[in-house]
């Protein structure tokens, strides 16, 4: 490497750093969505990062299914108290029981799909005109339109056929009242990338990333947890199994992969030999070749 | 998977970043390119794989069509069509690749234009039945406006013509022959057939004649690191940085991004507009203070007084200061449906800065294909290239585009919509 020039993970930070302080710089209102996930978690850290040393200028906003992994809001609690941040929820369960959606019945029943309406209402309740999130364009098709910079309607809309162009590094945040923006600052990172720069970076994860021994049944080729809140078939009988998580969404979509992979380390190695996709484990993403596509064009992350 | 598992925690965190562009239209094998660098270089995963096996079934295709990697939204597929700039990601132990992947269609040039804005090298297909061709040259002219220092010609199709060396190096010529009235420094030819692999990650046994490295060795090994501006320090401040705690009461630090030049603490430097002087005291970063910071780092830094400084000024050094200006002349690309108005009012941006503006001037269009002024028709509509006289309502800090990307590079944002409408390059 030559004195004056980056390695990639430098330069994605850098590049990460830059988008994180033009939203602090163009917005009045921003909001960091933190699922407790390992790239919001990146980006947290990214944002601490951006602003030392002064504390990170906007509130990090978790919609609570009430269908997390309890090991993901220990470790949201504990996060956000160690890095001095203010946390606003939004919660799913309240949006059912004011009677703004309808849940999901059987067996594949999710909230995943009812979070953007408790998103949209959050960011309307507190008045959000920017959402920052740790979506990357490697993980799916739809994404890999995405820019850094998103707009949306005053209904919270993506219209992927009406996406402002984004060249060099200069990003348009204007917006008409009630419209906001949704902003990318890790888009050009990949699931390697954000493994290596927490390896790199000595970042602490839920510890439902490494492998670990858990009660789960096989539905559909993926490893579900044995819980309360799936309903599971007389035939999915639960087995315990050396797994790990490979993304931490709601319980009811998120599968586990078996896995002996303890440390960070090992995680890499296995993620380098992967033969599928990090989404692989969605079941989200599986209702349809455009799933992702139609949730992102009613508001979903 | 040999490539990826080679990737171990330490060569990974040596490795450079290379983004570059893909031009090319729907028959010359863009796609296919694209799909066989990915699938030889073992970036595919299985379920990506399983997923256009599938529609290749579905479609009555024979073999596994490799293009099908890069199908998009539901909108494009049901169309055939690609709508928008897509990015796609591989690395290999050396490197690792953002590809912005243009599509040939209608708003061809406003979609290329966006993805060679931050590309340090370009891809231009040539199909080698055809040879060099109306298109070649608009994406060799494109690739030079903006500036991309690196433009790899890859004559495809070279199984069509059996392999033939003589139908190579005609295409080159005439190719070189058209670049030599372009910017272009670094340019290479490399004959290929994207569907067989020929030269793309392997190198071809059906042309021993072919001396020179396959598509994937140039990509790994192309020197990149010059690509910035070590040479004219600039900082446009992004964001002030007041934490208002007790123990850093007094402290105001200058984040940005370092746009060009090399900063060292210590260094007399210069605030523009205030053109005020003072000394840089440190340059901030979570991990600690660094000695020194070049592009494209982002830092904070502290001066030594007391300057009143906000978003959009610029520090410099006084023995090397940007124009200011507020009347100049850019090349501009018209990126919306709805033309420039004349003597209409926009809002402009140039690094962290912002000001209102208008076109003055319309003084030519260039017929992109031809590379022929065009004097006598002034409108600009989508599409469109123009030179321009722009007028701001304040001074900007700029460089010339082909001296700096960074400080040459201009958005023009729509007033009544807040679209982004046209992009420039200051001539």
């Amino acid at each position: 490497m030559q004195k004056y020039s980056l390695t990639h993970l430098k330069e994605l930070e850098s590049e990460a750093i830059y988008v994180l302080r033009e939203v602090a710089a163009q917005f009045e209102r921003p909001a960091l969505l933190f699922s407790g996930g390992k790239d919001s978690i990146v980006v947290a850290h990214l944002a601490r990062k951006a602003f030392y040393p002064a504390a990170i200028p906007f509130p990090l906003v978790h919609i609570d299914t009430g269908h997390n992994f309890p090991e993901t809001i220990t470790f949201r609690d504990e996060f956000v108290k160690k890095i001095g941040a203010q946390l606003i929820v939004g919660s799913v369960q309240q949006s059912i029981d004011e009677g703004k959606v309808v849940e999901e019945q059987g067996l594949n029943a999710s909230r995943n799909k009812l979070q953007t309406v408790t998103l949209l209402d959050t960011i309307e309740q507190n008045k959000f005109d920017a959402c920052m999130g740790g979506a990357r364009r490697d993980e799916e098709k739809a994404r890999a339109k995405e820019r850094f910079f998103s707009h949306r309607d005053a209904f919270g809309q993506w219209d992927p056929k009406n996406q402002r162009p984004e060249l060099w590094n200069i990003f348009n945040g204007k917006k008409h009242m009630g419209e906001h923006f949704r902003v990318f600052p890790i888009s050009n990172w990949t699931e390697m990338d954000v493994w290596q720069y927490i390896l790199s970076e000595n970042i602490e994860i839920p510890s439902i990333y490494l492998a670990h021994e858990r009660n789960v049944f096989n539905r559909d080729g993926v490893w579900m947890d044995v819980n309360d809140i799936i309903l599971r078939k007389d035939n999915e009988t639960p087995v315990k199994k050396i797994v790990r998580f490979r993304t931490i969404g709601d319980m009811t979509c998120t599968g586990a992969v078996e896995s002996t992979a303890d440390t960070l380390e090992k995680v890499i190695q296995e993620v380098a030999a992967a033969r599928t996709t990090e989404r692989g484990t969605r079941a989200d993403d599986k209702r349809s070749e455009a799933a992702m596509e139609d949730r992102k064009k009613e508001g979903y992350f | 998977m040999e490539n990826q598992q080679n990737i171990d925690s330490g060569s990974y965190l040596n490795m450079e970043l290379l983004r570059f562009t893909t031009a090319g239209s729907v028959d010359d094998g863009k796609s296919t390119l694209i799909g066989r660098l990915l699938y030889d270089s073992k970036s595919i995963f299985e379920d990506q794989y399983e997923a256009i096996e599938e529609s290749s079934k579905r479609k009555g295709e024979e073999h596994v069509n490799l293009a099908h990697l890069t199908d998009g939204l539901r909108a494009e597929r049901e169309q055939g069509i690609t709508i928008d700039v897509a990015y796609r990601y591989f690395a290999t132990p050396k490197r690792k690749f953002i590809i912005a992947d243009t599509p040939g269609h209608i708003q061809y040039t406003r979609n290329m234009v966006t993805g060679a804005s931050t590309a340090n090298l370009a891809i231009v297909l040539v199909d080698a039945r055809k040879g060099m061709v109306e298109q070649t040259s608009r994406h060799s002219f494109i690739a030079s406006l903006l500036g991309i220092p690196h433009v790899v010609y890859c004559i495809n199709k070279m199984d069509l013509v059996d392999y033939s060396e003589e139908t190579f190096n005609k295409i080159k010529e005439d190719i070189q022959n058209f670049s030599a009235k372009l910017e272009t420094k670094d340019i290479h030819f490399i004959p290929i057939s994207a569907l067989n692999g020929d030269n793309v990650v392997h190198k071809s046994e059906n042309m021993p004649w072919y001396e020179g490295t396959t598509l994937m060795y140039l990509l790994e090994n192309i020197h990149i690191a010059s690509d910035h501006n070590h040479r004219d320090c600039r900082f446009p401040v992004q964001y002030v940085i007041r934490p208002q705690s007790k123990e850093l009461h007094d402290y105001r630090g200058y984040a940005g991004r370092i746009a060009g030049g090399i900063f060292k603490a210590g260094d007399e430097v210069k605030v523009l507009p205030s053109g005020k002087t003072s000394k840089i005291k440190s340059i901030d970063t979570f991990d600690g203070s660094v000695e020194e910071a070049f592009a494209p780092m982002s830092v904070t830094i502290t001066l030594e007084d007391e300057v009143d400084i906000s978003r959009g000024d610029m520090i410099v050094r006084e023995n090397n200061q940007p124009e200011v200006v507020a009347d100049f002349d850019v090349m501009l690309c018209w990126m919306n449906d709805k033309g420039l108005m004349p003597s209409g009012k926009y809002y402009i941006r140039n690094t962290s800065n912002e000001a209102r503006c208008m076109v003055t001037e319309i003084k030519y269009k260039v017929d992109i294909n031809t590379l022929h002024r065009i004097e006598d028709d002034k409108n600009i509509s989508m599409n469109d290239i123009a030179r321009v006289s722009l007028k701001t309502t304040k001074p900007l800090f700029v460089d010339r585009y082909s001296r700096n990307r960074n400080t040459g590079s201009i958005i023009l944002i729509d007033e009544a919509t807040n679209e982004t409408v046209a992009a420039g390059m200051i001539v």
